[in-house]
């Protein structure tokens, strides 16, 4: 019985735990992703009331749309990397 | 990694390529490297045929591509950001922009599907080459002094608070902007790539099963290979529009 308890130790166990940390990763992404989708949600939600405002301002807007979103997304791209990182 | 019983690939099988030429040197040449000068050679070669003397004043064909993708630049990016005076970095952000659209879009072309940009060498050495720019822009306008007083002590901030922001400012005007640069770009082409190659995976696997259930996936991976091209065009005008918002802010300090 303490050979088998070995055996699982030494292979199985090794292998649910990694199982374990590939799980823990996906949701860390899943959490560094919360924020940055809610910041461009409001972001582009903005720009778009504001260009249904202001017609002629949609360019401005339309750039710095997308500056915001470069900014914003720069964070979940961070998770996304520490994601990579981290599978086993 | 394993999931619905097909073997995914490892990470490293997905970007890292056999050299194939001038092994174990400094130079050794592989795909993503072949992508690079043919991205080079094709960014060169569109405006030299762009811009050779020809009788009609329509333009058209290549010299159409360029000159409307000068005029992009010049409406959306310079004019927007910089201003008027922001035109003699016209060459600098045309050519940044086609540069890297050119090696993000093999990411979506047939039988080459990779992303040169997925490797971080070039993107790290373009931001370098940004950072580097903008500082000596903002030398060179305001002087040293000046330039270090503007970056890092904004104007507005009542003076007790400056002992928290010159740190905050010193940390996010010379570091985190290149690397931040450097990671989007990067970051955005692996996961594109790896998207894809999740979809692709999923659908030959389901193929070799039965064929009726792959056309979900394989629907997914057309529909990605359209978003991946959007990708492609917004990370070149992104990277574009940040060098320009860097220069812009060395060129004209917040008073």
């Amino acid at each position: 019985m303490f050979s088998i308890l070995a055996q699982i130790a030494a292979g199985e166990l090794l292998d649910g735990l990694k199982a374990i940390g590939a799980g823990l990763a996906v949701l860390g992404y899943g959490l560094a992703a919360i924020g940055p989708g809610l910041g461009i949600g409001m972001v582009v939600g903005n720009a778009i009331s504001a260009m249904a405002r202001q017609p002629e301002s949609a360019g401005m807007v339309r750039t710095t749309m997308f500056l915001g979103i470069a900014f914003i997304e720069a964070l979940a791209l961070i998770g996304f990397v520490a994601f990579m990182l981290m599978l086993p | 990694m394993n999931f619905l019983a097909l073997e995914f690939p490892p990470v490293s099988h997905l970007f890292d390529w056999p050299t194939i030429w001038l092994d174990d040197t400094l130079l050794a040449v592989n795909k993503t490297v072949l992508i690079y000068i043919a991205a080079t050679i094709v960014t060169m070669l569109i405006f030299t045929l762009a811009g050779r003397p020809r009788e009609s004043l329509v333009p058209a064909g290549i010299q159409h591509v360029a000159e409307s993708g000068v005029t992009f630049i010049e409406k959306s990016v310079v004019m927007q950001i910089i201003g008027p005076d922001g035109k003699k970095f016209m060459p600098l952000l045309t050519s940044l922009f086609f540069f890297v659209l050119f090696s993000n879009i093999t990411e979506v072309i047939p039988f080459i599907q990779f992303p040169a940009n997925g490797r971080m060498a070039i993107p790290a050495t373009l931001a370098l080459m940004v950072w580097l720019i903008y500082n000596v822009v903002g030398v060179k306008k305001q002087g040293m002094f000046g330039y270090l007083k503007n970056s890092l002590f904004p104007p507005g901030v009542p003076w007790p608070l400056y002992t928290i922001v010159a740190p905050i400012e010193l940390v996010s005007t010379f570091v985190v902007r290149p690397f931040s640069l450097a990671v989007r770009l990067w970051a955005n082409m692996v996961a594109g790539h790896l998207l894809l190659v999740t979809f692709a995976i999923l659908s030959a696997a389901l193929w070799e099963i039965y064929y009726a259930p792959a056309v979900l996936p394989f629907a997914m991976l057309i529909l990605m290979t359209g978003f991946e091209i959007l990708v492609s065009f917004l990370q070149a005008f992104i990277f574009t529009i940040l060098t320009a918002v860097y220069i812009g802010g060395s060129m004209h300090p917040e008073h």
